[in-house]
């Protein structure tokens, strides 16, 4: 026979014996998942963030088919997600409200003074074991993004030495807020838009040698509101999200431009 | 015996696939981000690479060069060798769920990593007898291992040093790449085979 023929039918059988045998053994070694796992990590968006404290989606579809785990602890998929677990599963429940990460410092290089020229590893844990980093505030954001390295959705921007939050794009799985060294960042629900960016609690006066626009602790704010809303703890103002806060003239009592409103990326429920 | 060694040392250091002979390169500067993953991959090619040695030597010898073959040898090898990984795959998922879960993802991707063909090939074309490709294929994956694990780590550094701009990412990687390689260099002579 010519080799050429020979040649190829060796090949050719040699195709079909190793795609019998796969055949054969998977088969033979085929192992009975639960659908319903399976549909569930499809409806799940897969990222892997761990947010719901699971080691990723699929590990979460499990827990939520083999025992009776919430179906909300999902945060980057939100009610269309919610709604698709429980239409799987046959179970109720509702979402709650998508959190954003807010990073609670505005004080960028020229607004924030440095105390020092730190020129060690470029990561915030490590700039704050060295006699804090550059900054001349001890509670002020470092701005060597170590939140933004963990972020599995790149939402966190690095400009002038400070973290900012792109609320678009956060899914607030959280992973940022244990990644700051100085506890920083903070999830808060996605249509709240006013915010105290500071949580230095030193005195006034300490704090304005230190940083052009941090929170004196004059209570303006505070008084203006009727102590609803924004409250004084010590010599700091700090939002209080469980209560509606829904007048955004509030940032313009702030006397050094603490307060921030920033539209989130839906609009603020009217009251 | 001190031949075997001998092969194993040549494989892993003198003639690192990785840094020697540059196969392997995509998974090389692919999954060197953090050292579990490295791992990972690194024992999934140990794994693969010893087993396909062992099962592409009597296809060449007892099949191809039978029927006169030998030049078929590429695509044959290509065929069993993917036949074999998702095999395993199968199996492990029945047999031992723990470790397909630690293997799981990089095993389909160690099919196309030409690594695995090229020592297979090189084993060949030495003309080794089936336990010295054996231990070949072993030093060879060990030496794959030995680069990544190496290369993550210096990686890992990089990653918190800030590079310049244009340097960041790839090309940072691809630099320390030619470093490690020249680094490797310094074994050249350790064994002469």
């Amino acid at each position: 026979m010519d080799p050429v023929i020979q040649h190829t039918i060796l090949i050719g059988m040699a195709g079909l014996v190793c795609g019998a045998l796969l055949a054969l053994v998977s088969h033979y070694f085929a192992v009975h998942e639960d659908p319903t796992v399976e549909a569930l990590t499809a409806a799940l968006p897969g990222i892997n963030c761990g947010g719901c404290g699971y080691a990723g989606c699929a590990a979460y579809a499990k827990a939520v088919a083999t025992e009776n785990i919430g179906l909300d602890l999902c945060k980057p998929g939100g009610a269309e997600t919610v709604a698709k677990m429980a239409a799987i599963t046959g179970r109720t429940a509702s979402a709650r409200e998508r959190e954003v990460a807010v990073v609670l410092c505005n004080g960028s290089r020229e607004r924030a003074r440095q105390a020092a020229l730190y020129n060690g590893v470029a990561d915030c844990a490590a700039a704050d074991l060295v006699a804090g980093g550059g900054k001349s505030c001890r509670f002020g954001c470092l701005g060597f993004g170590s939140c933004a390295r963990v972020c599995p959705t790149g939402a966190i921007e690095i400009a002038d030495s400070l973290a900012v939050v792109h609320p678009e794009l956060c899914i607030g799985c959280g992973k940022c807020t244990g990644a700051c060294p100085r506890k920083l960042i903070k999830l808060v629900p996605e249509s709240r838009s006013i915010h105290v960016l500071c949580i230095n609690r030193d005195r006034g006066p300490d704090v304005k040698k230190v940083c052009d626009v941090g929170c004196i602790g004059c209570t303006l704010c505070s008084k203006a509101c009727n102590n609803e809303g924004i409250k004084m703890d010590g010599f700091l103002a700090v939002v209080d999200y469980t209560v509606p806060l829904n007048s955004p003239e509030i940032a313009t009592k702030c006397p050094t431009k603490a307060i921030a409103v920033r539209p989130g990326v839906k609009k603020e429920a009217a009251a | 015996m001190t031949e075997l060694v001998l092969l194993v040392v040549g494989a892993v250091l003198v003639n690192n696939f990785v840094l020697h002979r540059f196969l392997g390169i995509c998974p090389f500067l692919g999954v060197s981000r953090d050292i579990p993953t490295a791992l990972g991959m690194s024992a999934a090619v140990v794994f693969v690479v010893t087993c396909a040695a062992a099962v592409t030597w009597p296809l060449q010898y007892f099949v191809l060069e039978r029927f006169g073959a030998g030049y078929l040898q590429t695509i044959a090898f290509i065929l069993v060798i993917a036949t074999f990984v998702q095999l395993v795959e199968l199996v492990l998922k029945k047999a031992a769920p723990a470790l397909h879960r630690g293997l799981g993802i990089y095993l389909p991707l160690i099919t196309t990593n030409c690594a695995v063909l090229g020592v297979t090939v090189l084993s060949i074309k030495k003309g080794l007898n089936f336990v010295e490709s054996i231990f070949f294929a072993l030093g060879a994956a060990l030496g794959f291992g030995l680069a990544l694990l190496i290369f993550t780590g210096m990686r890992e550094r990089i990653a918190r040093a800030y590079p310049p701009r244009a340097f960041q990412g790839t090309a940072i990687a691809l630099v320390t790449a030619g470093l490690l390689s020249l680094a490797f260099m310094g074994f050249a002579g350790l064994v002469k085979l």
